[in-house]
């Protein structure tokens, strides 16, 4: 029997704008003390109301901008509703039928293409810390987190393996801080991962579908690449028990325990929610003119795909060149020194990448000394290395009889006589002529 | 002479300059009223303790500067869902029982900013949801007309704290007739501004979609002038229009309405309405045609669509505005709102529900949609359309007991109206059993000038704009 993975990924990332999604607290939150930046809106006090934040909204449009999306011209809010505790006004303002951003798409390094359904805005919850106080064990929440801007990247089920799955992250990721929208910082929680997986098994008797499931915040590319790989076989030994194919009403949502290296059940459809999403009335629905696309176009720094490109064509490795782009700072001093005439761009990428080179150090100095070019006058080198030959007859000797290793010496010693002023290359062809002569 | 309060806005600030009485007098004045009929009629749950510390600094003020602002001294009367920091604010319902605003609301800090000092906080529907104040946690509001009639809703504690003149004028809020339909039943004016015109930040959320704060007041004039203070832009409320306010009082004092055209609308006439009522709206078409006025009967859409919609696209909002009271905060489970409130939620969740959505509250938006239209249609050649405010006159307390519909019958001919986002002003146009009839003149967005004008220039020709004796009625 055939299996293939099927595999759709839903991102959010948590934007570092200036201030909250719909007031004016700062979005940053974290390690802040709990509750010291909220106010009326965030803490869905009565007769608050929310005020987008356009920087937030232009920020949404730029990744969809980069997953090559169509900006939509009219986009508006819904109202997504269920009750948490962690959710101040009982629903989430999230966008419905009328995103942002829709139908954009990513190339994967082997040129297959993973369709984005959709980019589109929305607010982040609180948070709630389980606790022991005075010994008894209480919830609390924090609402510092609550309307944090947060957007949520939806792709096509296109992805058919755990590393495509990897591989299609680590570009989110990449693209997301490049364009300088988020640090996307996973320990921070500002990039998570949720995972949506079937198969697809083929055998003589037909195609057959396994049952959805949806795999809930993860925050590790690992633990995402992890959870896929368990769900993969434990999706195909149900089916193989059970026979149960993919309807309408049996996707469940489960969760993954990183330390057990397993995914569990947490909901099925049957106990799915339903969001009773309707339009926010509270915010006019938007007109996104062709100026703000074009101008947001114009703020776009070249996307890590395009940046390895031109550093290829600059004759970089491409193995290079991807490391390069996942560093920022090394990739800023490729580009500091790539005017400079005493530095060769390929070989400085190949030095950094191979971490030969600290870069918080003397760039310029130590790639000189790594790259330092000897004496290459050979009629200078070869009175050196004639008279070592004529003071050393006996090793002369030894090397034509066939003891090939004994040009080290000659190299050696030449070296040492020219202060190790002699270019190696050169002494060693040298050496070898003259042995041979 | 006029007792002090009997006065209006500009009576008020004609007393400070002579120096008649200052605004700690007044003030006192209408706490010993508020005194003596208050507990009768239930009009205002809660009084601003620090009423007489802010009337002193006040005539501090007057005495320094003069009137340098709008409505400086001007006693107001503030309905109990507008945020106030130092006035409890409950939305009359048990759940915000206590409740102690953090922040104040846009349109009373406009007010306060403008030099108004309230009274108190006034009785309403539970949420605004009725037209009867009879939701109420804390017991109906009684009619001053009549102490066994109702006094609309749900502004019916502002209403009525104009008409039994426990304030010089009062702030209400109307989703849909909460301001036109009470100030109707207590007999006096009232002036609901276009959607969007006045603030809805720090008013707790009815119908978002629909809920526009407004003045209660002895006159048009009134209405005017703080209509005036709480319009324009906020930037705390996304859906506030950024044109710029109009000096309504400007429009006050019109000679005549030569040129205006007005519609009459046949079928607010409605088959189960009285002739006495529909009697005073014929007769008042009359009298803006004496008074220059072009009248001609028109025809739009049978109000009782309206209800429909509006019931689907209120009750949606309302399932999901209330979802904040979550029973965690706020320091009262849900068990506690009244069936009123529960019934609400349950059918807009229900519209809002997978499988519903599109039946319900799409549609309704689709037919919402078809009455903007009509109304653009009939603004094209009318600068206004009049009809009747409410069925009949004030009801008797009880009426709304068991009867889930009921605001809806008796809001019929202004939910249109408010459905379409539109201005209207409400004002008496005579009695029918001793009880105050309303007319309600309503004109397209933004059109607060059109309304004022024609309003005013009805009220200044008639006398209509009268109050109970309530040592007689209560």
């Amino acid at each position: 029997m055939k299996a293939t993975p099927l595999i759709g990924l839903e991102v959010h990332v948590e934007l570092e704008t200036k201030s909250k999604m719909f007031c004016g607290c700062p979005a940053d939150h974290f390690g802040k003390e709990p509750n010291t930046q909220t106010c009326p809106v965030c803490l869905g006090l009565p007769g608050a109301l929310p005020v987008p934040n356009e920087e937030a909204i232009n920020r949404c449009m730029k990744i969809g901008l980069a997953l090559n999306c169509h900006i939509n011209s009219v986009s508006k809010f819904d109202r997504k509703q269920y009750f948490y505790p962690d959710l101040a006004k009982g629903y989430q303002i999230s966008q419905y039928d009328q995103p942002f951003c829709s139908d954009g798409f990513i190339l994967l390094d082997s040129g297959k293409r993973i369709g984005i359904e959709r980019v589109h805005m929305e607010e982040d919850t609180g948070k709630l810390q389980h606790v022991v106080l005075d010994g008894n064990k209480v919830s609390l929440v924090d609402y510092n987190r609550s309307g944090v801007p947060l957007v949520e990247i939806v792709s096509r089920p296109d992805l058919s393996s755990s590393s495509e799955a990897k591989e299609y992250l680590k570009k989110i990721h990449e693209i997301v801080k490049a364009i300088g929208v988020s640090s996307a910082d996973m320990e921070k929680g500002q990039m998570r991962l949720e995972p949506t997986v079937n198969v697809c098994l083929e055998d003589e008797h037909g195609t057959h579908y396994t049952p959805l499931a949806e795999i809930k915040n993860i925050n590790s590319f690992n633990f995402a690449q992890a959870a896929i790989d368990f769900e993969v076989v434990r999706q195909t030994e149900e089916f193989e028990k059970s026979g149960v194919e993919k309807s309408a009403t049996n996707k469940t949502t489960r969760g993954y325990d990183s330390i057990k290296k397993i995914t569990f059940l947490q909901r099925t459809k049957e106990e799915a929610k339903d969001y009773r999403y309707f339009p926010e009335p509270d915010i006019p629905p938007f007109i996104i003119e062709n100026e703000l696309i074009e101008k947001l176009k114009g703020e776009l720094p070249l996307l890590p795909d395009q940046v390895i490109s031109k550093l290829v064509e600059k004759g970089i490795e491409s193995k290079y060149a991807k490391i390069l782009v996942a560093n920022p700072e090394a990739l800023a001093i490729i580009e500091k020194f790539q005017d400079d005439k005493e530095i060769d761009t390929p070989k400085l990428s190949s030095l950094i990448a191979n971490k030969k080179i600290d870069i918080s150090g003397d760039i310029k100095g130590e790639y000189l000394k790594a790259t330092k070019v000897g004496n290459t006058n050979t009629e200078e080198l070869k009175a050196v290395v004639e008279e070592i030959m004529a003071q050393n007859p006996n090793l002369v000797s030894d090397y034509k009889s066939g003891k090939s290793n004994v040009a080290g010496f000659f190299v050696g010693q030449a070296m040492k006589r020219t202060q190790g002023q002699a270019d190696p290359r050169t002494l060693n062809q040298l050496v070898i002529e003259l042995l041979n002569s | 002479m006029k007792q002090l309060h009997e006065l209006t806005i500009k009576e008020v600030h004609d007393g400070y300059i002579n120096g008649d009485f200052n605004c700690t007098d007044l003030v006192k004045h209408f706490l010993a009223r508020i005194e003596r009929y208050n507990p009768k009629l239930n009009i205002y749950l809660a009084l601003n303790e620090k009423v007489l510390e802010q009337a002193a600094a006040i005539d501090k003020e007057i005495l320094e500067k003069g009137i340098t602002r709008p409505l400086l001294g001007i006693p107001m009367a503030i309905k109990e869902n507008f945020l106030t920091i130092g006035m409890p604010t409950t939305a009359s319902s048990n759940i915000l029982r206590d409740y102690q605003p953090q922040y104040e609301s846009t349109v009373t800090q406009r007010l306060l900013d403008a030099g108004a000092i309230f009274l108190g906080k006034t009785n309403m529907d539970s949420f605004a949801h009725g037209s009867s104040t009879e939701t109420s946690d804390f017991g109906p509001t009684l009619n001053p007309w009549n102490i066994d009639k109702l006094p609309g809703g749900s502004s019916g504690g502002s209403a009525a704290a104009v008409a039994a003149q426990l304030a010089t004028v009062a702030l209400g809020s109307e989703t849909a007739g909460s301001i036109r339909q009470p100030a109707a039943w207590c007999g006096v004016t009232g002036l609901k501004p276009t959607y969007g015109r006045t603030s809805r930040y720090g008013c707790i959320a009815m119908g978002s979609s629909l809920d526009s704060p407004g003045p209660i007041a002895k006159s048009v004039e009134d209405c005017a002038l703080i209509t005036e203070v709480i319009s324009g832009q906020d930037r705390k409320d996304a859906t506030t229009s950024p044109s710029p306010v109009e000096k309504y009082s400007e429009s006050l004092n019109a000679p005549d309405l030569r040129g205006v055209r007005i519609g009459l609308v046949k079928e607010y006439l409605l088959p189960n309405m009285s002739e006495d009522v529909k009697n005073l709206i014929l007769d008042a078409a009359d009298k803006l045609r004496l008074l220059g006025a072009t009248v001609d009967e028109i025809s739009l859409m049978d109000p009782r669509y309206a209800i429909g919609v509006y019931t689907v696209i209120q009750r949606s909002e309302v399932s999901s505005n209330l979802a904040r009271f979550d029973g965690i905060r706020f320091g009262h489970d849900r068990g506690v709102l009244c069936e009123e409130t529960k019934r609400r939620i349950m059918l807009g969740t229900y519209t809002l529900s997978a499988g519903y959505y599109d039946a319900f509250y799409k549609k309704a938006q689709a037919v919402r949609t078809k009455i903007v239209n009509e109304f653009q249609e009939v603004f094209k050649t009318y600068d206004a359309v009049i009809g009747a405010v409410s069925p009949g006159p004030a009801l008797s307390v009880g009426a709304s007991k068991n009867q889930p519909m009921f605001g809806e019958m008796e809001d019929v001919l202004v939910e249109p109206s408010s459905i379409a986002g539109l201005t209207s002003v409400g004002l008496p146009c005579g009695f029918v059993d001793g009880l105050p009839i309303g007319l309600q003149i309503t004109a397209d967005q933004l059109k607060e000038t059109t309304v004022v004008k024609i309003a005013d220039c009805f009220q200044r020709h008639t006398n209509f704009q009268l109050f109970p004796d309530l040592e007689k009625t209560i």
